[in-house]
């Protein structure tokens, strides 16, 4: 062990601090905490962790073990327009995997990655309720379902259209 | 107290009720294999995840299997150990774990002292069914502790000694499923980690995962260069445990055949850390009395209580967790660096070696003290005043490798000068230890009376936090004692909210202190293997001559010679450190 | 609701919404000001109908009539038609697919017909974000009895009458919970809500809270008086915003009504309740993984005993069920036991709410009687098989269950024959496969699941499920063997002995349960090396029918790799070792030339 220096920005530091003192810096309610800082910052680089685990007077492993073990937290950052594809065994049987499989090939990434404009991340999730509308993806909060492979690249161009007219804007 | 009457193996037996089936199986004889379960109940060390599976028995009426270790005995309850159901699952969840364990047993640091492999020899595992990935982690190779995580079973005993035991906090398991392992935050290296290299990990770890910096090899070519003097020091617990390695029984004291040892291994001077611990309760109980004497002047400043420094994972812990308390610990060094200090100046003077010529092995129970000799503090010109730190087992290894039979040999003495020691030194290998030769030396120095009860029987014992007030002579000293960190951590609180009543505390990290050290022989989780050491430090003790520091004429000589008084500039300069501030520091980014 | 002389009622469930219902509502709104009809016609925004597979739904009172997928533009029309001038808007009326008859009335319609609606009496009738809707359907008048009774042995006793067992998965008999836990002394105790609903293909529990959030609430507060416990904890998904959104307004609505707080109904009894959330982990619908993960700590399971209503929650007594099971309460308090218990089989009483999904005509979420038939649900609540194609399998329990086969069409369901089957009841998910469906590739998928799910404390688990999942996929791959199958069988026995907690104890099942019944589909993976639902792309073998190829050149242009060779106008050919089996070809051809072997 030694002594280990990490830089973070004012705003970020007094931002996480506060949210941990509002749940009183109690370490049980670490969960609430991490849910409140992926909401700022969107998502949890290990600086954040290492001044939550401050924070709640917890080591930083612990916190650590718990982002790792929930995968609704993530250590990397998401692209603009994050993809997921639902997963779930309705979608499933109604071809999800082939969904998957088309984003895979149209945005050139694998799932859990971001590309190289930040513009699209791919991820999988496990059944949005929305079995009626099968298979379903979701493009941020925004529902698209009864969809086909062809669809596919229908929708990232449409994406990215909108992200092009805003990024001019 | 209410009792259960329930079958094991179609034998009756009556235990009370909060039993375990393990627990009520081991009465009849019946040993149930274990791996992840360990239980050390008088050093409160209790691991039970009921995770690994590989207790399960067969319990009459119920639907799955249940684990041995965890599961309460019920009036009436009729219990399989060993059913073909139950060798069937038994064997499959073993070979589970071997389907993602490196298969290098044959040059696998654990070889022969492995409890997987004891396994699988057990229930004669000769083909595994089921193959798949491996699991894939990066090995790290840190000042003390090698963690190959490949290795890892998930018995989650390294994490509760780190996490409750410790308090540390540098492991947790991470991630979930297939990859879930134990780690350190962000898979950084444990010197990035708060880990105090307290090696309690590494003593708990069942298989490979989790072992020592192997130093042999440096000391094997230090031994065959013609041109260093090689001089070794051997703590006070490697003595009452090292006999273990050669099949003697728990507790025997192999003082004399170690020194035999050291010397055939061709080390030019076999000297011992007692001698230096001796030194060290000079400087210490002298600081103690330094500071009590302020105090009663009347000085509000005066830093107290003092808490001991000899143990170096205790260091890094409150370097790390209490930099704001860094004043009051003692400064002076531990024994081990106490001794390299000392044989690189005045013992290489003596007989006209450069220091850069001489190598200082030490001989320690210990996993920290490898970090310890490396702090750049402890370094002239860069060049260490102790060299190479070994555990208890690596010389064992060493013994073994240079053909020597150990149980056969003569015994011999320690060389002098740095090999006269006292009784008092050698229970610093103990909890209450360090602060009970403390107290034997301050009560003459502060009272000039002779002490007629050497024995502070009230300073010992196996609690974790234990006090007692010693009356030196109408003055009442509030001694403090913790084993273990968390009891350590429990007692900084106290002093940083100004509520301790101390003068003065001993600290040791690892439960038991120095002779259950991450570096002795592994105990496998009996604890009476720690116990007959114990028993066998405070023999030692009572067997020597001279019991009190302060009495050792060649610390005695030492003083007269080249450092004049305890404490007085030639000391602090040798014998004293500092500490530095080592907590996480969150900065500002400006850009 | 008396003043209005239409109501229109619009699913707001997620599906619904996915589909622009929330435009539909804003549609209504602004037409009916335009039209000044906004004091004549209220427009509620109500949770799921269960009718998801032909959303958005659009219902409408007195005359119940139910219009299906329909579009914001077509708000215009029925406020036209059927507000104006009293006429049923017909195109928007679901058609009988057998009869080819329009039903203008949700009871006719066979979806419904055999529903009966106890967890879901509320939803798609009630705006869930206005509590005196709620209390006009009796809302906490349970409450009040209990409370008024104020007898907690009372009415765990009714609980423990009616039959009512946790609808959650496991069964275990609701009342007796309670009671284990009331009769734990302690200064602090916590009535938990699981709503951490993570089976995929299962909503239910999001559609409870989403249509009817009140329902949960006044049932945890009779739990909590009951058990002797003044907090109530909900912990649920954070992937669910809009039953977060839902709830957090109900409880506020609850707490101005004095419904929940200080002294309920005069009565001395303190509860309220406070929000948690999951964040992606299944297994914390474990309750003693629920509880590590509310106390901030990894979701891994502990065993049991100490059970969480001697140990739960910061260690104090603690009664975890989940969402559906609640909704039933208040119904039970004000029906009685004898009525609830009247309905199911012997062991299983009252009603199960499921998610009917996969290939099956009316995707939705249904509410039947216990001791209804696959059967029933399947042909008469499903509408059948999409497509026209044959029944396979009904996987029920999600990843802790089984596929059943057309040999259990006519078994009862409940949660004992369910489990005498081979699956169990689960949280509800209950998927339907066609002849296309290959059932190794299904075990695999839910082996996936499991693994990637499992939390990794225990060997079986962490390892075990891996290697079965590993096994799967050689079979799918073609390269398994027959040693395998009995590998397959023998580690799924293993890993449900010995697996710690319920999770790692059921994942073998999807396994278990298609080597048992489609041991034939297998054998074809292992021995043929062929996939009979032509599933498993490794397996697949594409050649062309020299009798029907007229040599397009079409897929030899199309093909990735430049396997298929072949003169124009001649009959071309697939060069097996060459083809990556990517079906460009396949879809290429429009002579029907390509066959898959």
């Amino acid at each position: 062990m030694s002594s280990i220096k990490i830089k973070v920005k004012k705003e970020i530091i007094e931002k996480i601090e506060e949210i941990c003192k509002s749940f009183d810096n109690q370490s049980g309610e670490l969960i609430n905490v991490l849910h409140k800082t992926q909401e700022y910052l969107g998502y949890l680089p290990a600086e954040a962790q290492e001044i939550i685990a401050r924070a709640l007077n917890i080591s930083a492993a612990r916190v650590y073990g718990v982002v790792s073990f929930y995968s609704f937290f993530s250590m990397k950052p998401k692209g603009k327009c994050p993809v997921s594809v639902c997963m779930g065994t309705a979608c499933y049987v109604r071809g999800a995997d082939k969904i998957v499989d088309e984003f895979k090939k149209v945005l050139n990434i694998a799932v859990g990655e971001t590309d190289n404009d930040g513009v699209f991340s791919l991820a999988s999730l496990r059944c949005v309720g929305a079995c009626g509308l099968a298979p379903v993806v979701l493009v941020g909060d925004k529902v698209h379902g009864r969809l086909a492979a062809d669809d596919v690249k229908h929708i990232v161009k449409e994406y990215r259209e909108q992200f092009a007219k805003l990024a001019e804007a | 107290m209410e009792t259960i009457k329930l079958t094991i193996d179609n034998k009756s037996v009556e235990v009370v009720k909060g039993t375990t089936i393990l627990s009520a199986a081991h009465k009849l004889g019946i040993s149930i294999p274990t791996l992840c379960h360990l239980k050390m109940h008088d050093l409160n060390i209790h691991n039970k995840p009921g995770s690994c599976r590989i207790c399960i028995v067969e319990i009459e009426g119920r639907r799955n299997l249940a684990p041995a270790c965890v599961t309460e005995c019920a009036e009436g309850m009729i219990v399989q150990t060993s059913s073909v159901r139950v060798i069937n699952a038994r064997r499959t969840v073993l070979e589970l774990i071997l389907s993602d364990h490196p298969a290098d047993c044959l040059t696998c640091a654990k070889s022969g002292n492995c409890e997987l492999q004891n396994l699988a020899v057990r229930l004669g595992i000769r083909e595994l069914h089921y193959n798949g990935e491996k699991s894939n982690y990066q090995l790290e190779v840190s000042a003390s502790i090698v963690r190959d995580m490949n290795k890892c079973i998930m018995c989650r005993r390294c994490e509760t000694m780190c996490n409750e035991f410790q308090t540390v906090g540098a492991l947790y398991a991470i991630e979930r499923g297939f990859p879930a392992v134990v780690s350190t935050a962000f898979n950084q290296t444990l010197k990035e980690s708060p880990c105090t290299f307290c090696g309690q990990c590494v003593a708990v770890c069942p298989v490979g995962a989790l072992t020592e910096v192997d130093f042999t090899p440096k000391v094997i070519r230090a031994l065959a260069d013609k041109k260093k003097t090689v001089v070794v020091q051997v703590a006070p617990a490697v003595r009452v445990a090292l006999g273990e390695e050669f099949g003697m029984e728990p507790g025997t004291i192999v003082t004399g055949k170690l020194t035999t040892a050291l010397k055939n291994l061709g080390f030019d001077y076999v000297f011992d850390t007692d001698w230096s611990a001796d030194l060290t309760i000079m400087e210490e109980g002298t600081e103690l009395i330094g500071r009590i004497t302020k105090y009663l002047n009347g000085d509000k400043d005066v830093k107290l209580p003092l808490l001991t420094s000899c143990c170096p994972a205790w260091v890094n812990f409150f370097e790390y967790n209490f930099p704001e308390l860094k004043e009051i610990p003692s400064t002076a060094k531990s024994p081990q660096q106490m001794f390299g200090a000392i044989a690189k100046s005045y013992f290489a003077d003596k007989i006209n070696v450069k220091r850069e010529d001489m190598i200082v092995v030490s001989v320690m129970p210990c996993l920290a003290k490898k970090y310890e000799c490396a702090r750049d503090e402890f370094k002239v010109n860069d060049n260490p005043d102790v060299d190479y730190s070994i555990t208890t087992r690596e010389l064992a290894h060493l013994i073994k490798l240079v053909n020597i039979d150990f149980n056969s040999l003569e015994e011999t003495p320690f060389d002098s000068p740095l090999g006269e020691s006292t009784g008092a030194a050698v229970i610093f290998g103990t909890t209450g230890g360090v602060i009970e030769a403390a107290c034997r030396t301050a009560y003459e120095l502060i009272t000039k009376k002779k002490l007629e009860r050497i024995d502070f029987t009230e300073l010992r014992g196996i609690k974790g936090i234990r006090s007692a007030t010693i009356d030196f002579d109408g003055l009442k000293l509030n001694i403090g004692i913790a084993h273990g960190l968390s009891n350590a951590r429990t007692l900084l609180e106290q002093i940083k909210n100004g509520v301790c009543e101390f003068h003065a505390i001993e600290v040791m990290a690892c439960p038991g202190g120095c002779i259950n050290g991450g570096g002795q022989p592994l105990h496998h989780g009996n604890t009476d293997i720690v116990e007959a050491r114990w028993d066998a430090i405070y023999e030692a003790d009572r067997n020597m001559p001279i019991r009190k520091s302060h009495e050792n004429p060649s610390i005695q000589k030492i003083y007269k010679e080249f450092l004049g008084a305890p404490c007085g500039h030639k000391s602090h300069e040798l014998l004293h450190t500092h500490y530095f501030d080592k907590k996480l520091v969150v900065e500002v980014d400006l850009d | 609701m008396a003043t209005y002389k239409y109501h229109v009622l619009i699913c707001g469930g997620t599906g619904c919404r996915a589909s622009q219902s929330n435009k539909i509502i804003d549609n209504f709104k602004r037409l009916l000001k335009e039209n000044g009809l906004e004091k004549e016609v209220q427009v509620v925004e109500t949770g799921c109908f269960g009718f998801c597979e032909k959303g958005p739904i659009v219902k409408i009172l007195p005359d119940n009539t139910f219009y299906i997928e329909v579009k914001p533009e077509d708000v215009e029309e029925i406020i036209n038609e059927h507000v104006i001038k009293g006429r049923k808007v017909q195109r928007l009326l679901y058609v009988d697919p057998k009869t080819s008859e329009h039903k203008a009335d949700s009871k006719h319609m066979g979806f419904y017909k055999k529903q009966l609606r106890i967890a879901l009496r509320n939803a798609g009738f009630i705006n869930p974000e206005n509590i005196d809707e709620y209390i006009a359907r009796d809302g906490y008048k349970a409450l009040a009895t209990v409370l008024e009774q104020n007898d907690p042995q009372a009415t765990i006793d009714i609980i423990k009458k009616s039959g009512l067992r946790g609808r959650g998965g496991g069964g275990f008999p609701t009342g007796l919970k309670w009671e284990i836990a009331s009769k734990n002394a302690a200064d602090q105790k916590y009535m938990i809500c699981n709503a951490d609903e993570g089976d995929p293909g299962a909503f239910m529990d999001r559609s409870i809270l989403e249509g009817d959030p009140h329902s949960v609430i006044e049932a945890m507060a009779i739990g909590g008086f009951c058990i002797g416990a003044t907090k109530g904890l909900i912990y649920i998904r954070a992937e669910y915003p809009l039953a977060i959104e839902r709830l957090k307004v109900a409880i506020g609505q609850a707490r101005e009504y004095g419904l929940l707080g200080k002294n309920i109904f005069e009565s001395g009894f303190d509860f309220d309740i406070d929000i948690r959330y999951g964040a992606g982990a299944f297994v914390c619908g474990e309750e003693t993984a629920l509880i590590h993960s509310m106390e901030g700590f990894r979701g891994e399971p502990t065993f049991k005993p100490p059970f969480p209503a001697q140990e739960g929650y910061l260690k104090k007594p603690s009664n975890v069920n989940n969402v559906e099971t609640f909704a039933n309460i208040p119904v039970i308090i004000n029906k009685g036991w004898e009525w609830f218990s009247s309905i199911g089989t012997e062991k299983s009483k009252g009603t199960k709410v499921f998610a009917l999904a996969g290939q099956i005509n009316n995707v939705g979420l249904i509410e039947v009687p216990m001791g209804i038939t696959l059967r029933e649900v399947i042909y008469e609540i499903g509408g059948g098989i999409k497509n026209g194609k044959k029944f396979k399998a009904v996987q029920t329990g999600g990843p802790s269950g089984g596929c059943l086969t057309e040999k259990f069409l006519d078994t009862p369901i409940d949660y004992d024959n369910l489990l005498a089957a081979g699956s169990m009841m689960g949280s509800g998910g209950m998927i339907i496969m066609d002849e296309t469906s290959c059932m190794v590739s299904v075990a695999k998928f839910y082996l996936e699941f499991t693994v990637e799910e499992s939390c990794g404390k225990c060997t079986p688990c962490r390892i075990g499920n891996k290697r079965l999942y590993e096994t799967l996929e050689k079979i799918t791959n073609g390269n398994g063997t027959l040693e395998d199958l009995d590998l397959l069988r023998n580690l799924s026995t293993v890993i449900k002995d010995t697996a710690l907690c319920g999770l790692g104890q059921t994942s073998p099942n999807p396994v278990l349960s298609t080597i048992d019944n489609f041991y034939d589909e297998y054998l074809a993976h292992v021995v043929d090396k062929k996939c009979p639902a032509g599933q498993c792309k490794a397996l697949k073998r594409y050649v062309i029918d020299p009798d029907n190829c007229i040599g397009c050149t079409a897929c030899a242009r199309a093909c990735p790799v430049g396997a298929i060779k072949g003169e124009k106008k001649l009959p071309h050919e697939i060069t097996q070792s060459l083809c990556i089996k990517c079906g460009t070809c396949y879809e290429k051809c429009k002579f029907n030339a390509i066959k898959i072997q």
